[in-house]
């Protein structure tokens, strides 16, 4: 196992428009990442970090370069092909939380498990056991609109859990979050790359990208530095614990 | 996604709006219901007309003078005195024509009669007495002609309802009284029961025996038509084939291009109306249909609003795994669910509608009016209705299906 990486980018550019209005967005990348990794993906706004977690995470194409995802080339994949494995193998969590407002705790975290064709009291239960890992029992069957932000952010994270991934991806999980529900929601994400998910999380606030084990700085579409974080590094972070 | 994560899914999207997925079903019940009731109304007339056709008898077939009329205008072939008496008894010559049961002529006219202070006009028909049995009607008091009347050229007359109580204030006051009809004075024998509608309205007429007309009111030995009754429905091709042949034998004709008759039989009847009443019918059915496709752009309208209103939620379905062809497809269900709704609504409102207006014609209009269950018509509903939300949920759907889940995610 230890000799495929969970992914691997090579020279991976995207580039929005034609000819002299072209913009850059991402600049021939490339990096890999090992399963059980927790990467933070940092930079300012336009740095490109989003448009890569897009790209990484199979929601958008690649102008060019290659992107091996457990060794399989996919930059050629169609629709389909990259819906599958957004299905399959990726957990989302998002800064919006893009939880269905006025469906309830449960439907919400059942959602992903509606485009599979499992039994009824297969769906239940794993929804069940990942609302319990989350720490929502008491709110199943509460509306996800009548939740905090922190709880809303648990919620998709039982959601991001449920299919069981291989990859989690992070885009701004802590941004509407204050400080309390912010740390309680990256503990979590430590919690679960200590089970040995991979994680990426992208960030551009240095404090949450503390958790994270190595650091990818993006700056003007390209990477301006990749080094692991040290456990010395994230000793002196605050807001570590609950 | 599974058909049923799929129907689930779009009940709830349409339960979050509910006023509005309310309305637009409303569009298409309006549009389902039209189309159901144009159609309804149309068949159950065809079939009143049909009824009053057949109620001649379908083994009846009737020989009328002149060419069959070549258009609406052609009024000239209708003028014509070529059926005579003559012809009249070639047919009833035993074994002229093998299976007719039964020969009537009919000597129409229009005359002024008097009784008394009292006149009316009313329309005569000479005949014999078989027309009381061909055309079903009952007596309300008194008796008819018989054919001794007939042998005899007795001046007897059988009276509808309205001229008899034009002529006699009351109907039963009728009988045994005298009228003046061209100066000459007839026995009132009979008053006929009043009702009956279109074709089978006696009510205006007076019936007399048809020698009687000859003698004492037209003057000539022609008839307007000649009815004839036949054992069978089966050999009527043959009993007209025959008829045809003597009457041409008789009258000297050799192309039947040339004849100066024509048979008509209750099935050409029927089927003519048939075609006439299925075409006034479709026409009406293709207006109505304008509603639909009025009610159709009101879920189109509805859809790509909500499609609108759900790019975020688009984009995560897609985040999460769904693909183009799940995405196109909830859009898909919900339109079909709203035009199904409204299908089967619009259905029962047409039923409704169909049998309060049976109701009304028989019980108030007097028409002997029966309500039909419009069986094609609602398999007409139901196809048109799942249609039409195929039709303009589609590209609503194909939208959704095409968004971009990562510009999906972003839109605010």
């Amino acid at each position: 196992m230890t000799s495929t990486p969970l992914l691997a980018i090579k020279n991976l550019s995207r580039t929005y428009g034609e000819g002299d209005s072209a913009t850059h967005a991402l600049r021939g990348v490339s990096f890999t990442v090992n399963e059980g990794e927790f990467v933070a993906i940092m930079g300012p706004s336009g740095s490109g970090k989003s448009t890569l977690l897009h790209l990484l995470s199979f929601l958008d194409r690649a102008s060019a370069g290659t992107y091996h995802y457990k060794g399989q080339e996919t930059t050629d994949f169609d629709d389909d092909q990259l819906a599958d494995i957004r299905k399959n193998e990726l957990g989302f969590v998002f800064q919006q939380f893009n939880l269905l407002p006025l469906a309830s705790v449960f439907e919400n975290v059942m959602l992903p498990l509606t485009y599979t064709h499992r039994k009824a009291a297969e769906r239940r239960q794993l929804v069940t056991n990942v609302i319990g890992r989350a720490g929502l029992e008491p709110r199943t069957n509460h509306s996800a609109n009548k939740l905090s932000g922190g709880e809303k952010q648990r919620v998709a994270f039982a959601r991001a859990l449920v299919m069981e991934p291989s990859l989690i991806l992070a885009d701004e999980p802590t941004g509407n979050l204050d400080s309390v529900s912010g740390a309680q929601i990256m503990a979590f994400l430590q919690q679960l790359n200590d089970e040995g998910r991979t994680v990426l999380l992208v960030t551009h606030e240095t404090e949450t990208a503390q958790h994270a084990k190595r650091m990818i700085k993006m700056r003007d579409g390209a990477i301006e530095s990749d080094a692991p974080i040290t456990n010395q590094y994230r000793a002196s972070g605050t807001l570590l614990h609950k | 996604m599974p058909l049923r994560d799929l129907i689930a899914t779009a009940v709830t999207a349409l339960k979050v709006n509910l006023t509005r997925s309310r309305l637009t079903v409303l569009g298409v019940v309006i549009g389902v219901a039209a189309i159901m009731m144009v159609a309804s109304i149309g068949e159950s007339a065809q079939s009143l007309i049909i009824s009053q056709i057949q109620s001649f008898g379908t083994r009846v077939i009737s020989i009328a003078p002149g060419r069959e009329p070549s258009g609406p205008s052609d009024f000239a072939s209708i003028f014509s005195e070529s059926l005579k008496t003559g012809d009249l008894e070639a047919l009833r010559r035993p074994g002229a024509v093998p299976g007719i049961t039964n020969i009537t002529p009919i000597v129409a006219g229009s005359y002024v009669m008097e009784a008394g202070n009292e006149s009316t006009s009313a329309t005569t028909a000479g005949s014999a007495p078989f027309i009381q049995t061909m055309m079903n009607l009952e007596l309300h008091d008194g008796q008819f002609f018989t054919d001794d009347d007939v042998a005899a050229l007795s001046r007897v007359v059988v009276l509808g309802q309205d001229v008899a109580k034009d002529l006699f204030g009351e109907a039963s006051q009728a009988t045994g009284q005298t009228i003046r009809v061209k100066d000459q004075s007839f026995r009132v024998i009979g008053v006929l029961e009043g009702g009956g509608a279109g074709f089978a309205n006696f009510d205006s007429y007076a019936l007399l025996p048809w020698t009687t007309a000859h003698a004492y009111l037209s003057g000539t030995s022609h008839f307007t038509e000649i009815d004839i009754e036949v054992e069978s429905e089966e050999i009527i091709p043959r009993v007209v084939a025959d008829v045809e042949i003597l009457l041409r034998q008789r009258h000297g004709i050799t192309d039947p291009e040339k004849d100066d008759f024509y048979v008509n039989t209750i099935a050409e009847a029927t089927e003519i109306v048939s075609q006439v009443t299925g075409i006034v019918t479709a026409l009406i059915s293709a207006v109505a249909a304008i509603s639909l496709v009025v009610g159709g752009i009101g879920i189109m309208n509805i859809m790509l609003a909500s499609v609108a209103e759900r790019t975020r939620e688009i984009g995560l379905r897609k985040a999460i795994g769904a693909t183009n062809r799940d995405i196109r497809n909830q859009f898909l269900i919900e339109a079909i669910i709203l035009t199904v709704l409204g299908g089967i609504i619009g259905i029962i409102v047409a039923i409704i509608f169909g049998i309060i207006a049976a109701i009304v014609l028989t019980n108030y209009v007097g028409l002997a009016w029966d309500y039909i269950f419009p069986i094609v018509p609602t398999i007409i509903g139901v196809t048109v209705s799942i249609a039409t939300g195929l039709i303009f949920g589609l590209l609503p759907a194909r939208k959704a299906s095409h968004m971009d889940p990562v510009e999906a995610l972003r839109y605010e």
